[in-house]
């Protein structure tokens, strides 16, 4: 099928506000009589609260201060269990939980008097280790520690290990890490009993604040409004913290009559708000003599923190993907999501697959030097292929060939003729070239059933001057929503790119159309906007307004003249589920997404010995993701979740002590630069996905989850050292190198 | 205590009445309503808040504003001229350089100071030359791939 405006390099729909430095974001907003907020944080990782000081000094008269005594509804972080306060009340489970909010006129004085407000607390034990939290010699969540977890079965894992050639064993581990979009966290509220509560705000799911702010309020939804500004990057860290920094505004503003501005400086906001989860994971396999994988047992651990959030979802992502694209007919995954006294982890692209990829990727190379296999021809054997079936017991049912898309990126980065060269040139060189690959994929829109409980609605509308307008609750937050969305109404409606408006997520203005996560945007929410663009163009054309063909010109005509002929038209167009779709939430078996993207990355390094630093020359990306709706924006999703990904493998390192993040700075928590970062090169194979928008599938997060493993791949054939955690810093490398046999794994 | 300063700013005269400490960076955004200019840390590590002193780069979130008595000021709000895409926002625009934008004002800045240095850079030396700007949407090639653009190397 041939398209005129899906499928090429339009410009980026708001690129021109953000190029002038006119775009709006929270903290460019300024409105009279606003007073600026702080947050009194706790400064023990847990305790009672014993007695709140105001230091002298201080012209408190001057402020409003608020504490959970003054939540008008149910003092409760609405997401999916009931057990976070908004603000602490009588105990606090982490360190910088928030324990009372102030505001002043004058920015500086607030930002000083926060540090002014004393805390006592009765301290109690604490847990900061998983392994600590799952013992349960301490509880400090529920009955034993366990927000979650899960048992995936397919087969009989036990039956298998008798007749393994080979049992391969490893245990895996990810560290924290911090999303650093550069625009920090903030929100601007007008709160009152007559009008209601309105926020202003960078985030990324206006409707996850709505349901907050309404539990908060104890008001009725329509009293609640909350309208996304422009969003400086999010990459899931902007999806749950932001209810609570909305609230808390809100509370401000409720209090004190006046609108409140409540920002976020960096520190505070690296050390408070969430982080990706920290895992383990241990893998088991059983592998026949000609090397066929025959039962994978995995278990698979991610730190939660002190409060549930989004651990259960996160969790069940990782356990899904735990296993890899691997056909195996015998499959065990156990997986748990633990409370640990730490500031609550979240969602982070890839949400929990990174992690669990990041093991079996890692594992994969493992059983292959154990079975005698290269890395390559053992996964060839291994690949899932059309008709075969995941871990969860989907049919992969599009056609595709997983193998071959792993050679053209082997073939694209030179790999059979680095190898023997880097084996070569190796010798006797403190400088060490290796090249390394991941073969993965990824799972677009909610797992399981929840896009069907989701029931997403976007809507179009006929504007007088004969546009139309797409209104959903899909934020732009640099992804490319704006225009993506614009493309395919465009291409439906057969007009032109400019004549379709994106209206903005604004709650009071439209339609729920779920949460802007998931790599389910172009997906899922581009296919209703196709659908609605569908039966909009039919109603012109039954109307007599349109021809059954016709130029963009005339479309735009037609609409005009429909508006003024027949007033106002807007079409709705709600998510159903595409027929043949199973899962079983109690067993986890089934069809656990609608589709998926597939993948290989090669990265190519240099390991300087003399100092362990690891440099990544080049990085080769070669992905199926269906049907590519805008080329220069989906080669830009996949450099930038590279790139994060190479930050994941080689630089970002949070230093925890006490439960809190030390290193709360980008002066020493390190992301790449632009002279840290390799070219990038990016391939995609489209098959087009009969059930995605013009054909796309999810695309935003699967560039997350090949790069760390490529990366110590790599590492590995470079040095022959095997490294089974991340992030992996020089000293870390030098200290290995030094002293090979007490390297685990 | 508050003190008046009267610098250039994107070719315009004006003197503020603000404390001698206040950073430029707020006093920019606050007092002059120039919110193109954007803080990613306060601490001079992300470049967000890039702009151009009396022709150098400077991170605006260091500098005091009684530094910048009698000094001209570049913002991000000088480059497009009449409403016209500065070429370098072109490129921007074409290339993908900008994603979530909350970088791109910084980075537009140092790719103008970079450019004025060497108007024919290397990718090497564009990344060189931008590596005091973080972006985190990007991955950095397609910024690189702009301004090379717009420094007509790839003629």
């Amino acid at each position: 099928m041939s398209h005129r405006v899906v499928g090429t390099p339009v410009l980026r729909k708001e690129v021109r506000g953000k190029l002038t430095g006119q775009a709006c974001y929270v903290d460019d907003m300024s409105v009279p009589g606003m007073l600026h907020g702080a947050t009194v944080r706790s400064r023990v990782p847990r305790g009672i609260i014993r007695e709140i000081r105001f230091d002298t000094g201080v012209p408190w008269d001057e402020f409003t201060v608020v504490s959970a005594d003054d939540i008008p509804g149910q003092n409760l972080v609405a997401l999916i269990y009931q057990d976070q306060p908004c603000l602490a009340s009588g105990r606090v489970n982490h360190l910088h939980e928030p324990v009372l909010l102030i505001a002043h006129e004058d920015k500086d004085v607030v930002r000083k008097a926060r540090n002014l407000v004393r805390i006592e607390y009765d301290p109690l034990p604490t847990v900061f280790e998983m392994d600590e939290s799952m013992d349960g010699n301490v509880i400090i969540w529920g009955e034993d520690n366990v927000f979650k977890s899960y048992t995936l079965n397919k087969g009989d894992i036990d039956a298998v290990w008798p007749e393994a050639a080979f049992i391969v064993e490893g245990e895996y581990a990810t560290g924290a890490q911090e999303q650093l979009y550069i625009e920090p966290n903030g929100m601007l509220a007008t709160a009152d009993p007559e009008t209601g509560v309105t926020v202003w705000g960078s985030l990324q799911c206006p409707f996850y604040v709505h349901k907050a702010l309404c539990v908060l309020f104890g008001l009725p939804s329509e009293k609640i409004r909350v309208v996304q500004q422009e969003t400086g990057g999010a990459f899931g860290g902007k999806e749950e913290y932001p209810s609570i920094i909305a609230g808390h505004a809100a509370l401000l503003a409720w209090k004190s009559g006046r609108p409140v501005k409540l920002i976020y400086d960096r520190e505070e906001d690296m050390a408070a708000t969430t982080k990706r989860h920290p895992s383990r994971t241990r893998h088991r396999t059983a592998v026949s003599q000609d090397g066929r994988l025959l039962g994978m047992e995995i278990e698979f651990v991610i730190d939660g923190g002190a409060y549930a959030t989004l651990s259960s979802v996160v969790l069940s992502r990782g356990t899904i993907h735990a296993a890899g694209p691997y056909r195996c007919d015998n499959v065990r995954i156990r997986s748990t999501a633990v409370a640990t006294n730490t500031p609550p982890h979240g969602a982070f692209r890839g949400f929990g697959a990174p992690q669990s990829i990041f093991a079996v990727e890692r594992h994969m190379d493992k059983v292959a030097r154990t079975v005698g296999l290269t890395p390559e021809e053992f996964r060839r054997r291994n690949l899932l292929r059309t008709g075969e079936t995941t871990a969860t017991g989907q049919t992969i049912t599009q056609p595709m060939d997983l193998a071959a898309l792993q050679s053209k990126a082997l073939d694209a980065a030179n790999y059979d003729e680095k190898i023997l060269r880097f084996a070569n040139e190796n010798q006797g060189s403190t400088r060490k070239s290796g090249i390394g690959f991941a073969t993965f994929f990824h799972g677009a829109g909610f797992t399981g059933s929840g896009e069907r409980y989701l029931q997403s609605v976007v809507e179009l509308e006929l504007t007088q001057s004969g546009r139309v307008c797409v209104s959903a609750s899909m934020t732009e937050m640099g992804q490319g929503t704006n225009t993506v969305l614009t493309q395919i109404a465009a291409e439906a409606l057969g007009a032109d790119y400019e004549a379709i408006e994106i209206k903005r997520p604004d709650t009071a203005a439209v339609p729920n159309s779920g949460p802007t996560v998931a790599s389910r945007t172009s997906m899922v929410i581009g296919r209703l906007v196709e659908k609605a663009a569908q039966e909009l163009k039919s109603k012109l054309q039954v109307g007599g307004y349109l021809a059954e063909s016709y130029v963009p010109d005339q479309f735009e005509k037609a609409c005009a003249r429909y508006a003024c002929e027949q007033g106002p038209l807007s079409v709705r167009a709600q998510y159903q589920e595409p027929p043949g779709i199973y899962w079983d939430d109690q067993t986890y078996r089934g069809d656990a997404y609608g589709a998926y993207s597939w993948a290989t990355y090669v990265a190519t390094v240099t390991v300087d010995t003399s100092t362990g630093e690891v440099t990544v020359d080049d990085f080769v990306a070669v992905q199926e993701v269906g049907k590519v709706l805008n080329p220069v924006l989906a080669e830009g999703q996949i450099e930038g979740g590279v790139v994060q990904g190479i930050g994941l493998a080689l630089y970002e390192k949070v230093v925890w002590r006490n439960g809190g993040m030390m290193n709360n700075q980008m002066t020493n928590y390190i992301i790449p630069t632009a002279v840290d970062t390799p070219p990038i090169r990016v391939l995609f194979d489209e098959i087009p996905y009969e059930h995605g928008a013009m054909g796309a599938k999810g695309i935003g997060e699967l560039p997350m989850d090949g790069p760390a493993p490529a990366i110590l791949n790599a590492i590995e054939n470079a040095t022959g050292v095997s490294f089974s955690r991340v992030p992996l810093l020089p000293e870390e490398i030098l200290q290995a190198l030094k002293q090979p046999e007490e390297v685990a794994v | 205590m508050t003190r008046s300063v009267s610098f250039t700013v994107n070719g315009h005269r004006r003197t503020v009445a603000a404390p001698p400490m206040k950073r430029l960076l707020d006093v920019l955004r606050e007092d002059l309503g120039l919110t193109g200019t954007k803080e990613g840390c306060g601490e001079g590590e992300c470049g967000a808040c890039s702009v151009l002193i009396n022709n150098e780069l400077v991170n605006s979130c260091l500098v005091p504003v009684l530094q910048v008595e009698g000094a001209t000021v570049c913002t991000v709000e000088e480059l497009a001229k009449h409403g016209d895409l500065h070429p370098l926002q072109q490129a921007f625009a074409e290339a993908g350089g900008a994603q979530c934008g909350i970088c791109t004002p910084g980075m537009l800045t140092a790719a103008i100071y970079l450019l004025r240095k060497n108007p024919h850079p290397t990718r090497a030396e564009i990344r060189e030359g931008l590596s005091g700007n973080l972006c985190r949407c990007t991955g950095y090639g397609k910024i690189v791939e702009a301004v090379y653009k717009a420094s007509g190397s790839d003629r």
